[in-house]
């Protein structure tokens, strides 16, 4: 018994005091791999800050985009282009997401809006698939998959440009919120879309923005995941594991999806390289989740986000 | 209205006949209520006893329904006591409030939109429904009989509001006016000691005022229904209750009779301005 | 004309409250049940047996137990592949340990197993709501796969990680295992799923039925009436598993015979979802209709193009599968949230007129 406690308890701690090096690498792996899932989970506090959306279908957008990109420079369109035209590809998605689901479903209430993106992300995935084909493809946007010595640890740069690139889309998106005039009216929107309509909110310019701009955010976070693991339909799961970084860091919080994010990658990574070997590995699979379950039975609104206070 | 309602009404009977005042059902004991910043309810003190009706009123925003949470037992006071029957119930979850015989309408009406109006009449039976889900799994037998006994009670409520035309619609359709008299019956149904009705008549015309009002009375005169209700129709609050207590920012300003409380200067200073017929 | 109520008084609240008020509906219903025992067995071919009738009925049942959590209850549960493990393997080790019991009470104690399962999970569901009670059942799908992934005693430490279903008789006739036929695995699902539909559908009209709805439409009125929340939901989460749990015995023992772990992943509790949405939230008859639609419409694509005579790559079909079960889902989630139910209700209402326009 003292054995199993000593193990579990007190043997990975020594590990990690053993050799500060690794302990670094660790950490800063699951840093920059939970920074990875902020870049998709922006996508998500966007749309739900902006219309009250709980967007299942944002991982799914991150694939798409990311198919669309690859399948342009797969034919020969050069770089530049191509990011012009995904670009186009994820407005026009906008559109038509907007005239096809949202304002047929304008004031449903949220587990519907919820259910109907869970719909959409799987005609997503059929129809991109259909487009594009379901084989692994490989992206490359010139930046290099190496890793360089700093310090006596070695970071990799593509992990590192996708951390520079997440702090950049952060506080575009939080200035954009909090100064300007569409930012608030988004969040009037995310309050109450009948009440917003009610003030001349355009509601439909409104959502098309929005969708327009998750969409970009899913093409950089495409860009970034499809660099490091080749663009394929597992990339759609990513939104599951965005999940509990929104948890975390709360559904309507820019800032909190940009800490949550690595406080779940550092938690994943440690409990698989310290307590992984104990019981067989892949603890990768759920620890993110019962790390956000268990956060939410103390703190149920996450670390940014509103206290829920209940009226009757 | 006046003169109708004030003939039916049947005296406050509830002294002893030794003359000592017996306790009240219900005491409120010096409550403070606060949200975050926000002072709702400041060392306030009520004192309902069984049998009356008790109407409370305030400007908006005066606590009136923070009130009549606390006593539901869903919010729970930082300051006082609540209560019951004599007995402490401050902590109570508002299941266990309810389970004492406390039943409440609420002020957006909360009926349960995917049933029907029977069915949430039903749910008002909830508390007096025992029995265990094996048995309801099986349904005939022991499940059976209790739920036919229970549509018996819940058909009187429904025959006491005339409401029988509309037992079987989904309640997500009947009109504002209909919504309210139907949350009504759900909280008779419980058969209860005490019933919160929070602005009962809120939104509704002169006719369905009336209609609630006499509805109001005859729940008073036929189960001996203690009532407390919140409500903004002076002439409605004037008529039908026994005392009544005004709020004013959180503070109890004024409790008595409807004749006292009409010319009591701090209540008219914050309140009701000129008073009139 | 046929469908008239007319002379059909209801004289005591007892025949008003019975499941098939209509006699019509009775007479309808029985003949349905007693054509479902006799016809398929004796007609249908091995292919109809085994590749859609058996599944239909063991993903009926698992959108049943998913509905009464989520359509009933208003919990969202996104771990149904998880809990329907928990009943396969339970049932699994169970009979490989006991060989002596009845397969059947081997399944229903692998449904107890999975109810007291989900009962852990639903724990949290006093504290978290909504979107966040999903990710909670999401942390049970991916923890349960990946426990019975890594413990190999739960296969019993098989080099393969399959579990293959013993077989197993029953009053002289093999149920499972290589040799027991299509049609007594047909007859053994069906009896089951419609004893179990018939509980459900007593439970949700009673007591128990109105104090979930009561929690899903309005939790907080709920309480204040007397509804205990905890108690409820906790139910609704036991008694949802069991359902799950049974279907995923099921599914080992009477469709597939042997099974790995992927079989209960993630996908499988967002297609449960889709029979559940698509059939109709909060409905009995939804959790049928929901299971044919979805065990159909890739058995139709297969075909269809076929009879047209246009050939389709088997992995085009598979995306156009996906393509059309989330463009259904969002067109009924707006033109009829209700779902398939709901359109069978509106067309009774219309035969019960019929030839009458109103």
């Amino acid at each position: 018994m003292s054995d199993i406690l000593y193990a579990f308890a007190v043997a990975p701690f020594k590990d990690m005091a053993g050799s500060p090096a690794f302990l670094g690498e660790v950490l800063l792996g699951g840093v920059f791999a939970g920074l990875m899932y902020s870049l998709v989970a922006l996508g998500f506090v966007l749309i739900f800050k902006a219309s009250g959306v709980f967007n299942f279908a944002q991982g799914v957008m991150v694939l798409f985009a990311a198919l669309t990109l690859v399948g342009l420079l797969e034919r020969g369109v050069p770089v530049a282009a191509a990011l012009v035209l995904t670009t186009a590809v994820m407005v026009a998605l906008a559109f038509a997401i907007e005239r096809v689901v949202l304002r047929p479903l304008v004031n449903q209430e949220h587990i519907i809006l919820f259910m109907a993106t869970i719909g959409l992300s799987f005609f997503l995935e059929g129809f991109g698939e259909m487009i594009w084909g379901s084989n692994v493809k490989k992206l490359d946007v010139g930046i290099p998959d190496r890793s360089f010595m700093m310090a006596g640890i070695h970071i990799n740069q593509l992990e590192l440009s996708a951390a520079v690139t997440a702090a950049i889309l952060v506080a575009v998106l939080a200035a954009f919120f909090h100064r300007t005039r569409i930012g608030r009216a988004l969040r009037a929107v995310a309050d109450d879309h009948e009440a917003a309509l009610s003030v001349g909110i355009p509601l439909r310019t409104i959502w098309v923005i929005v969708w327009s701009v998750a969409g970009l955010v899913a093409i950089v976070a495409g860009i970034m995941w499809g660099a490091k693991s080749g663009v394929q339909f597992s990339l759609s799961l990513i939104a599951l594991k965005a999940l509990p970084v929104l948890i975390l860091g709360g559904f309507t919080s820019v800032p909190g999806a940009i800490v949550g994010g690595p406080i779940i990658g550092v938690g994943e990574k440690l409990a698989e390289v310290y307590w992984g070997p104990l019981v067989g590995g892949a603890i990768e699979n759920w620890f993110a989740y019962v790390l956000a379950l268990v956060f939410l039975l103390f703190r149920p609104q996450g670390l940014f986000g509103e206290k829920i206070i209940e009226r009757v | 209205m006046g003169a109708t309602a004030q003939a039916r009404r049947s005296p406050v009977a509830d002294t002893a006949p030794g003359g000592a005042p017996p306790e009240p059902l219900l005491r409120v004991e010096g409550i403070t209520v606060r949200f975050g910043a926000v002072q709702a309810l400041s060392d306030v003190s009520v004192d309902i006893h069984r049998g009356e009706i008790v109407a409370i009123i305030g400007p908006n925003g005066a606590g009136k329904t923070t009130l009549i949470n606390v006593i539901s037992g869903f919010y729970h006071p930082q300051k006082g006591r609540i209560l019951f029957e004599g007995k402490d119930r401050t902590r109570l979850k508002p299941y266990d409030v309810a389970a004492l015989g406390v039943a409440r309408t609420f002020q957006n009406v909360a009926l349960f939109k995917g049933m029907t109006v029977l069915d949430n009449i039903m749910t008002g039976r909830l508390l007096k429904m025992r029995g265990h889900f094996l048995l309801d799994a099986i349904y005939w037998g022991p499940a059976r009989r209790q739920e036919l006994e229970h549509r018996a009670a819940a058909e009187r409520v429904i025959d006491f509001l005339e409401i029988q035309a509309i037992r079987k619609t989904p309640a997500a359709r009947l009109p504002y006016g209909l919504q309210k008299r139907v949350e009504l019956a759900r909280a008779l149904a419980a058969e209860p000691q005490l019933l919160l009705l929070d602005e009962p008549m809120a939104g509704m015309n002169v006719e369905e005022k009336e209609d609630m009002s006499r509805f109001i009375l005859d729940v008073h005169d036929e189960f001996g229904t203690t009532i407390a209700l919140v409500e903004h129709d002076m002439s409605v609050v004037m008529d039908i209750s026994d005392r009544v207590v005004v709020l004013d920012y959180g503070r109890k300003i004024a409790d008595g009779t409807p004749g006292q409380v009409r010319k009591d200067q701090a209540v008219l200073d914050a309140y009701l301005g000129v008073s009139h017929e | 004309m046929i469908y008239r109520e007319a002379g059909q008084f209801k004289t005591s609240y007892g025949s008003d409250q019975a499941v098939f008020p209509i006699a019509q509906d009775r007479v309808v219903v029985a003949l349905a049940v007693v054509a479902a025992f006799v016809v398929p067995p004796l007609v249908a071919s091995e292919y109809w047996l085994q590749a859609v009738l058996i599944p239909f009925l063991i993903y009926a049942l698992a959108a049943l137990g998913l509905n009464l959590l989520t359509g009933y209850a208003g919990q969202l549960s996104l771990g149904t592949g998880g809990f329907m493990a928990v009943g396969a393997y339970s049932a699994f080790k169970l009979t490989t340990a006991f060989p002596q019991f009845n397969i059947i009470l081997v399944f229903l104690m692998s449904g107890v197993i999975a109810a007291g399962v989900g009962l852990l999970f639903g724990i949290p569901s006093l504290r978290i709501k909504g979107f966040y009670l999903a990710v909670a059942t999401l942390a049970a799908q991916f923890f349960l796969i990946w426990l019975f992934n890594r413990v190999g005693w739960f296969v019993n430490y098989a080099p393969s990680g399959t579990a293959t279903a013993p077989p197993r008789e029953m009053l002289g006739v093999m149920v499972t295992g290589p040799h027991a036929t299509a049609e007594v695995r047909y007859i053994v699902a069906l009896a089951l799923v419609v004893v179990f539909a018939a509980i459900a559908k007593n439970l949700v009209r009673g007591r128990v039925g109105r104090s979930w709805m009561a929690i899903r439409d309005r939790d907080i009125a709920a309480e204040i009436i007397g509804v205990r929340p905890l108690r409820t939901k906790l139910l609704a989460f036991g008694v949802s598993s069991f359902y799950c749990g049974l279907a995923g015995a099921e599914l080992l023992f009477l469709y597939l015979g042997s099974v790995e772990t992927l079989a209960f992943d993630i996908n499988l509790s967002f297609l449960v979802l889709f029979m559940v949405i698509i059939g109709g939230l909060g409905s009995i008859l939804g959790s049928f209709l929901g299971a044919a639609f979805v065990i159909l419409v890739p058995i139709f694509l297969t075909n269809a193009p076929h009879w047209v005579g246009i050939a389709m790559r088997t992995d085009t079909q598979k995306h156009i599968e996906l393509m059309i079960f989330g463009g259904l889902i969002v067109f009924f989630l707006i033109v009829e949230p209700h779902g398939l139910a709901r359109l069978w209700q509106i067309t009774k209402e219309k035969l019960r007129l019929w030839p009458f326009p109103h």
